[in-house]
């Protein structure tokens, strides 16, 4: 009988970990950030039609960066989880802590039983009907959840993008100018981006049941021109 | 919450009626019989008007000869641009129509767009298809879809049989059973260039008529404050009509038949 190299438990969680982060640096980032009336979420995607940002529920958005199947299988796993609970039971006992609990089990599982970790970061970002009770559950590929408050960055380069926006956060901030502070972090000094390369999902709190709303590139470009 | 896990091979893709069976929520419709006495719902109407379509029921629902509710909203908005009236067996109509607006909603996500409203009108005939054991022992569900078609811009409504059979109409149809005297009603007055506002008064006429000659079908109460359900949809999507404009409407009508 052969035996397996002993791998000790340190070097295989943090060569697991590397390759996860590398396959998520790859991708572009993404930022959520709390404005005056709701969250925004704006993402560098050149694609118009494989969304990063998505509706899981009423109050309830899914952001996604690094691998697009792996990403787009765990959203489609929140919306059934979450229209089923919503049949089940209440709309009202759909919340995003659950749904943050369940991915993180599901990924921290990923990343110790299976051969290769997920290569995804995501961001189950919950609408309050007042701005304390917002909710940012930042996943991480090894099933860590950081309760973030405020703003949230998904995705490679997340130091400095930090350090560009969150000097500029204020949740009492308007639409536009979210935006505009949003991709200004994302872009960094040297490039601009325009509507094209944006993605722009808002969760305002509002009187309508489903609080989710895909931004329109040509409203996108308003909000920077302004 | 638990999350549902499907291999690929086995996956039910966006259809939330599927999903609902793979998790175990069906129900076992085989012991239902009409012999329950469950709650009737009763009348409803659609209509087209210029530039959308109209649809409206009364709130009453039976049990043999008893009222069993008084408030019952028979006619439900499944999306932006679509609503369901049902009459027939309340509970599995209910529940059809719950099941209906979460299959939109949920492929909708699922997809990142829209179902066609000649999809949608589809999705239901399956629906209606599927109850088909529980209709034969007399649970029998009778929808009327009704939505705004973005493709050809200009409302559309459809009305069904138990085995699913689906048939769009071109000007009205009424369901129930007061349908004789609602769609009567609607048929004479039912002109192609109605406005919304004259659509509304031809849909509060029609259920009053229904109303009045038929027991099962309630008409405005204005001592409770409950009023039928009316609904216009264009292509800005779904406007109910507010109360007091109804109750305005119903004192015309009741003016009208105290001085005839």
């Amino acid at each position: 009988m052969s035996m397996p190299f002993y791998v000790p438990p340190e070097q295989m969680m943090k060569e697991k970990a590397d390759f996860a982060r590398k396959g998520i640096a790859r991708g572009r980032a993404l930022v959520a950030l709390q404005y005056n009336n709701g969250i925004v979420l704006v993402a560098e995607n050149p694609s118009n039609n494989l969304r990063k940002i998505s509706e899981i529920y009423d109050r309830i958005a899914f952001a996604g960066v690094g691998k697009y199947n792996e990403f787009d299988q765990l959203r489609q796993m929140g919306v059934r989880a979450a229209d089923l609970t919503g049949y089940q039971f209440s709309r009202a006992d759909v919340e995003g802590r659950g749904l943050a609990n369940q991915y993180a089990q599901i990924m921290g599982q990923a990343f110790t039983h299976e051969s290769k970790p997920l290569e995804v970061e995501i961001l189950i970002a919950e609408v309050g009907h007042s701005s304390s009770a917002d909710r940012l559950f930042h996943v991480t590929y090894d099933g860590t959840v950081i309760d973030e408050s405020q703003s949230c960055i998904l995705g490679g380069d997340t130091e400095s993008i930090s350090a560009r926006l969150n000097p500029t956060l204020d949740p009492t901030t308007e639409l536009s100018a979210a935006v505009q502070k949003a991709a200004a972090a994302l872009a960094g000094p040297d490039r601009t981006l325009t509507a094209e390369d944006l993605e722009v999902v808002t969760l305002a709190r509002g009187t309508e049941r489903r609080c989710f709303v895909r931004v329109d590139e040509t409203q996108v470009a308003t909000f920077l021109q302004a | 919450m638990t999350m549902p896990v499907f291999s690929a091979s086995n996956d039910p893709g966006a259809n939330f009626l599927e999903l609902v069976r793979r998790v175990g929520l069906s129900p076992d419709m085989s012991q239902w019989s009409e012999a329950l006495g469950v709650p009737h719902a009763t009348t409803c109407v659609a209509l087209r008007y210029s530039n959308g379509v109209l649809i409206a029921g009364d709130r009453r629902a039976t049990s043999g000869n008893w009222i069993s509710h008084r408030g019952m909203e028979k006619v439900v908005q499944t999306d932006r641009h679509s609503a369901v009236a049902i009459s027939g067996a309340a509970g599995p109509a209910m529940e059809m129509i719950k099941l209906f607006a979460l299959q939109l909603e949920h492929y909708e996500k699922m997809e990142g767009r829209s179902l066609s409203l000649e999809g949608k009108a589809n999705q239901l005939s399956s629906m209606v298809r599927n109850n088909l054991p529980a209709a034969m022992q007399g649970m029998v569900v009778m929808p009327l879809f009704a939505g705004f078609d973005l493709l050809a811009s200009q409302g559309r409504l459809w009305d069904y049989d138990a085995t699913g059979g689906r048939y769009e109409e071109r000007e009205y149809v009424a369901i129930g059973s007061g349908s004789m005297h609602a769609g009567t009603v609607v048929k004479v007055g039912w002109k192609s260039d109605l406005s919304a506002n004259d659509a509304i008064t031809l849909a509060c006429r029609s259920l009053w008529e229904a109303a009045d000659a038929d027991s099962a079908t309630g008409g405005p109460d204005a001592l409770r404050g409950v009023y039928p359900i009316v609904a216009t949809i264009d292509e800005n999507g779904w406007n109910k009509v507010g109360d007091e404009t109804l109750a305005g409407i119903f004192e015309v009508i009741a003016q009208e038949v105290r001085s005839r």
